[in-house]
């Protein structure tokens, strides 16, 4: 079960509307995920009242700690699982919004659950998935550090067995148009980045 | 006996001067900043000017306040990056011939690292999730494993800027966190505004382009500071407690120019309290851009031997922060 509680920090106004939004939105799209491929917790009900979810307990640790604790991990091949997913769940016109091994379940070793869609939403602008991307990206280069050129290479090579090659090039490089839009850009990615295309 | 560092700091309206210990004492932190014309932002060249005209006498204030002679330095720290280019150069090139005149080495100074280690050293944070928010930078970050990890950031300008341009559209004087932060305090009614944020990431286009629409349109100028600052703000505090989720610190730093907000500081407050974790900011006088910042984490490199060679000493006006090596955390 998950309850959307009030948030302090924020105007009574504008913390009901978003938590309402985001509760409606994360139910619709677990479960359109699910019919794009990538498995997700099933939704069984939803109070929207309370802002609350109840839906499928999914067992397993959270794919940030199985990187930390198992060096039996497959690193190559979970993280092609992560790419893959991303990419049917972009082809199937949904980005995530909030990627980060925080909100990855690995049951079993092998079966990969995407959670928390509150940040999700309905596209297929290149903008918005090389966001998705992007955000991916600096997960892995934050948490992950020492795995991060090995791993980011095979998110996206998983990325490409989807959505295919040209696809896969169109969104790298808006992923580096983005990352270099802010102020002192990501000049050290760059490299990478144009090693991926 | 402790070293005596000096610290330059220009790179972007503020020329200040500092002198630091290797113990950690601050001696003096003098300073002078440009003021743009009305209704104007930074003027790089005229910034630039400001600087060199003023330099030699923060300068020299700093070392009578601190009561110590230029020949009794032992290292001089100078702000090598990021900001705007021909601010930049005034610090370094005077940096490099004090360094030289006294025979001293030359320590380079990532701007951003300077506003950190000042933060962390008037709050004794010892591991923190920091929050550095300022007119240059919007970015969470936590420290790994000699490098500064960068778990959050704008994705397009910073929250000092959307203060700032807010603020000139309506009218108010440079720099504009605090007249925002004034008039806000006097608004009632919150007007809806787009709150973007991208997992750690946030987004403040949209809302300066909404915000300065609805100004023109005649909406009183206090309810809009208000509500700019509520979403601005409540977009910050949602980032950093996802950031807090995600890494499980235990302390939340705040530093930069915008840490002065009280509003902010209250909502950081919050988010650090639910997550079981303690909230500081930096002391209000070093929140700014300062030469403390500078002399102390050049203090903090002099004690590992971090010099720079005044030969390649080239300023590096888009300097990311989480490509510096830190050996002393």
């Amino acid at each position: 079960m998950k309850t959307r509680l009030p948030k302090a920090y924020r105007v009574d106004s504008l913390d009901t509307s978003i938590r309402l939004a985001r509760t409606s939105r994360e139910a619709h799209l677990l479960h359109d995920s699910k019919r794009a491929g990538v498995p997700t917790p099933t939704v069984y009900h939803v109070e929207t009242a309370t802002c609350t979810i109840v839906m499928e307990y999914v067992q397993g640790p959270r794919l940030k700690e199985a990187f930390a604790e198992t060096s039996q991990l497959d690193l190559s091949r979970t993280c092609k699982l992560v790419g893959s997913l991303i990419g049917r769940l972009h082809s199937g016109g949904i980005v995530h919004g909030d990627l980060t091994t925080s909100n990855m379940i690995l049951r079993d070793g092998k079966k990969l659950f995407f959670i928390d869609f509150g940040l999700s939403d309905y596209s297929r602008e290149l903008e918005a998935r090389g966001v998705d991307l992007l955000l991916m990206s600096r997960a892995f280069k934050s948490t992950h550090y020492a795995l991060y050129s090995k791993a980011f290479r095979a998110v996206i090579d998983g990325y490409r067995e989807v959505a295919g090659s040209h696809e896969t090039q169109l969104i790298v490089g808006k992923m580096h148009e983005i990352a270099t839009r802010g102020r002192y850009s990501e000049r050290s990615q760059r490299g990478l980045l144009s090693n991926l295309e | 006996m402790p070293s005596l560092i000096l610290g330059i700091e220009s790179t972007a309206h503020t020329f200040g001067a500092s002198i630091a210990t290797t113990e950690g004492q601050i001696l003096s932190d003098v300073k002078q900043v440009y003021i743009p014309l009305a209704g104007r932002g930074i003027h790089p060249r005229e910034a630039a000017q400001h600087h060199s005209a003023i330099a030699h006498v923060v300068i020299r204030e700093a070392l009578t306040e601190a009561k110590v002679n230029a020949k009794e330095l032992d290292g001089v720290a100078v702000a090598l990056g990021p900001g705007l280019g021909p601010s930049l150069r005034i610090g370094a090139t005077l940096g490099r011939a004090i360094a030289s005149k006294l025979r001293v080495p030359l320590i380079a100074v990532h701007h951003a690292i300077g506003h950190i280690e000042i933060g962390a050293l008037t709050t004794h944070s010892r591991d923190p999730l920091v929050v550095l928010l300022s007119g240059g930078h919007t970015m969470i970050a936590a420290f790994a494993s000699r490098r500064w990890r960068i778990y959050g950031e704008t994705e397009d300008i910073t929250v000092g800027n959307l203060l700032d341009m807010f603020g000139r559209s309506a009218g108010l004087p440079s720099p504009g966190g605090p007249e925002v932060e004034r008039l806000a305090a006097k608004g009632k009614n919150f007007i809806e505004l787009p709150y973007t944020v991208k997992g750690n990431d946030v987004s403040y286009s949209g809302l300066l382009t909404a915000s300065t629409k609805l100004l023109q349109a005649g909406l009183p100028v206090e309810d809009l500071c208000f509500s700019v600052q509520e979403v601005s703000f409540s977009m910050l505090a949602e980032a950093v407690e996802r950031s807090l989720a995600h890494t499980e610190k235990k302390e939340v730093l705040l530093v930069g120019g915008v840490a002065s907000n009280s509003v902010l500081r209250n909502k950081l407050d919050l988010v650090a309290r639910e997550h079981a974790a303690l909230f500081r900011a930096v002391d209000p006088r070093f929140a700014g851009d300062c030469g403390a910042q500078i002399s102390w984490t050049g203090a903090l490199a002099f004690t590992h031997h971090m010099f720079i060679d005044v030969r390649r000493s080239q300023v590096k006006p888009r300097w990311r922060v989480d490509e510096v090596d830190i050996p002393w955390r």
